[in-house]
């Protein structure tokens, strides 16, 4: 009897273990098919953006610097030129904006949520960013054209729509971004290094100035680098407000474009193949090696965070 | 002396600043539920369109939104939380992991029109699925997985490891640790993001241009048979969700109410957004409740 319980508790236990054998497998195959389709997804999204993006300068003809420093975009006129410099510019001159707008901004709301009042402070700001990352650009836009591009048309000469416009609205879409990655860091900063420097006699704004904010800036510039990477890549808030004119812009209150809202007017409008079509896809391609390049600056951020 | 003026000055810039940033929220949410709240109605909710003449709503928009975001979860919510587990409980330290960890670094940092392009070209052209549910469906899984890859990593690394330690103990195997120990305890953090990235998706308009499409044909609301053209629950039809709606008419809209529209749209669009974050936070504490016997979420 007892000698019988034994053999079908170990037909039981083996039979068990093989069961278990099959499941981890199913789930480990399952596990790495997901994984495998992520790698799939970034290898053929990268491929195909680079071979469609990469035709404007091998079928085309179009030459790089022709296309990256050319400053007139005329891609219908007798003499069709694709220098997209204006949109570059563009892009660039409204994304530094926007950051500039917003970090300081940003950092002084992480300051107030970590440092000035943390207990009520982040009850009262956490809700406050979650609901602000949480609004959708289309409504930024809307918003962009209904309060902030009249009120600049009142204020300052020009139409209202522009770069001013673009970068204001850009700005309160990456607050969220560079607030919460600063709060973050702040929080996690060692208490030690700021109950030492009160120690020492030191101001709570002696402290934040020369403790706290050096010791984290790595961090906090973090934020700021996710922030434009948001920035850079937003299509339509900006295509709502900046006016859209192919131009490099001389004063902050003119029209002008960026990479993606060119892409988003003239998409739809251009056949599959055309050499301005490729030109599109080229600017997608700038996005995507500024996004890689938004990514490797971030890694190095925090790389030398974990130095220090 | 001077060190505390300076402290003084500092404190009411930062205290300023802040309070800023909540005034403009104020205004932001204030501004559009004002504007918008006073032209929603149900008629407003439920009729279709009108290209020039003016009372036209937002009712076959305010379907295929929402019947996307069920398609793009349907999708990403189980790879999602395949990779996800995969990256928080199998994957070992190493050349490889890293490897996977930039490309969801890469892919949840694309900008959403490239994934648009992206999704024009290769589901909408090449595979032939045209613009329909499906294209967009799929390119926001482009856009989702990485979110929700990181929101199921985050969610298993914060169970306590002595619970995987307990069921090891118990001589289970690792994947029976993951679905029955770990995963419950994950599941309300697993939810609240999903709720969370859904709002984000339900908001998303720059890649479904490209890929839904910028128009939604005659829809009837009886037919529910998902194969035929006119269907709602076709799923390879082109649909015009409510955020490329928005921006349709603040771009080129014809009709002389346009402006109402497209406040009274971006106050549903806010609303929903709203919603969503509020039944993030209690899902996420009613399943943390029925599941574990704490009370409370950390």
């Amino acid at each position: 009897m007892v000698q019988k319980t034994k053999v079908l508790s170990g037909k039981n236990s083996k039979s068990r273990l093989e069961k278990h054998h099959i499941e981890d497998l199913i789930g480990r195959s399952y596990m790495s098919f997901c994984v495998l389709l992520l790698i799939v997804a970034i290898v053929s999204m990268v491929y195909f953006v680079m071979s469609k993006g990469l035709s404007t300068f091998a079928v085309n003809k179009v030459s790089v610097s022709e296309f990256l420093f050319g400053t007139t975009w005329s891609p219908e006129g007798d003499n069709p030129s694709y220098g997209a410099f204006p949109f570059i510019a563009g892009s660039f001159v409204t994304t530094l904006l926007a950051a500039l707008i917003a970090s300081p901004l940003s950092i002084c709301a992480a300051l107030f949520m970590t440092e000035i009042v943390p207990g009520w402070g982040k009850k009262l700001l956490q809700p406050v960013i979650e609901l602000l990352s949480g609004i959708p650009s289309v409504v930024y836009g809307f918003v962009g054209l209904s309060v902030i591009v009249p009120f600049l048309r009142n204020v300052f000469p020009g139409q209202g729509i522009g770069v001013a416009a673009g970068a204001l609205v850009l700005s309160v879409m990456i607050l969220p971004t560079i607030t919460s990655v600063a709060a973050d860091a702040l929080s996690a900063l060692p208490n030690n290094l700021k109950e030492s420097s009160y120690a020492l006699g030191a101001t709570r704004w002696q402290t934040i100035a020369r403790v706290v904010l050096p010791t984290t800036m790595p961090a906090i510039m973090t934020g700021v680098v996710l922030g434009m990477a948001r920035a850079f890549g937003e299509a339509l808030a900006v295509q709502m407000v900046i006016g859209n004119a192919p131009f490099i812009p001389k004063s902050l209150f003119e029209s002008a474009s960026t990479l993606t809202s060119v892409i988003t007017l003239s998409m739809g409008n251009t056949t599959m193949g055309s050499p301005q079509n490729n030109a599109l896809w080229s600017m997608a391609l700038v996005l995507m090696l500024m996004t890689f390049l938004f990514v490797f600056v971030v890694r190095l951020l925090e790389k030398r965070r974990a130095i220090r | 002396m001077k060190a505390k003026t300076a402290d003084k000055i500092a404190t009411v810039v930062i205290v300023t600043f802040a309070l800023l940033i909540v005034a403009v929220l104020a205004g932001l949410l204030g501004y559009i539920l004002f504007r918008g709240v006073s032209h929603i109605s149900w008629d407003f909710l439920t009729s279709v369109p009108q290209k020039i003449r003016a009372g036209g709503g937002i009712g076959p928009q305010l379907f295929n939104s929402l019947f996307l975001l069920v398609l793009t979860l349907i999708i990403t919510v189980p790879l999602g939380l395949g990779a996800g587990i995969y990256m928080a409980e199998y994957a070992r330290p190493g050349r490889i992991t890293d490897f996977i960890r930039l490309i969801v670094e890469v892919l949840s940092s694309f900008p959403s029109i490239v994934v648009g392009l992206f999704g024009l070209l290769l589901i909408v052209n090449i595979f032939g699925l045209g613009f329909s549910l499906v294209s967009g469906a799929l390119a926001l899984t482009v856009f989702n997985l990485p979110l929700m890859v990181r929101i199921t990593e985050q969610a298993f690394r914060s169970v306590p490891t002595q619970q995987k330690e307990a069921g090891f103990a118990l001589g289970l195997s690792k994947w029976k640790i993951v679905t029955t120990v770990l995963f419950p305890v994950a599941l309300p953090a697993i939810i609240t993001g999903t709720i969370l990235s859904a709002g984000r998706v339900f908001g998303e308009a720059a890649a479904l241009m490209f890929t839904a499409g910028m128009s939604s044909p005659r829809l009837d609301f009886t037919n529910w048979n998902p194969l035929s053209s006119n269907s709602p629950l076709n799923p390879f039809r082109p649909a015009e969700t409510l955020a490329v709606h928005i921006w349709k008419i603040n771009s080129e809209g014809l009709a002389p109410d346009a402006t109402q529209i497209a406040a009274g749209a971006s106050a549903v669009l806010v609303i929903m957004v709203l919603l969503f974050n509020l039944a993030a936070r209690f899902f996420g504490r009613f399943i943390y409740r029925k599941l574990t016997a704490s009370r409370r979420m950390n």
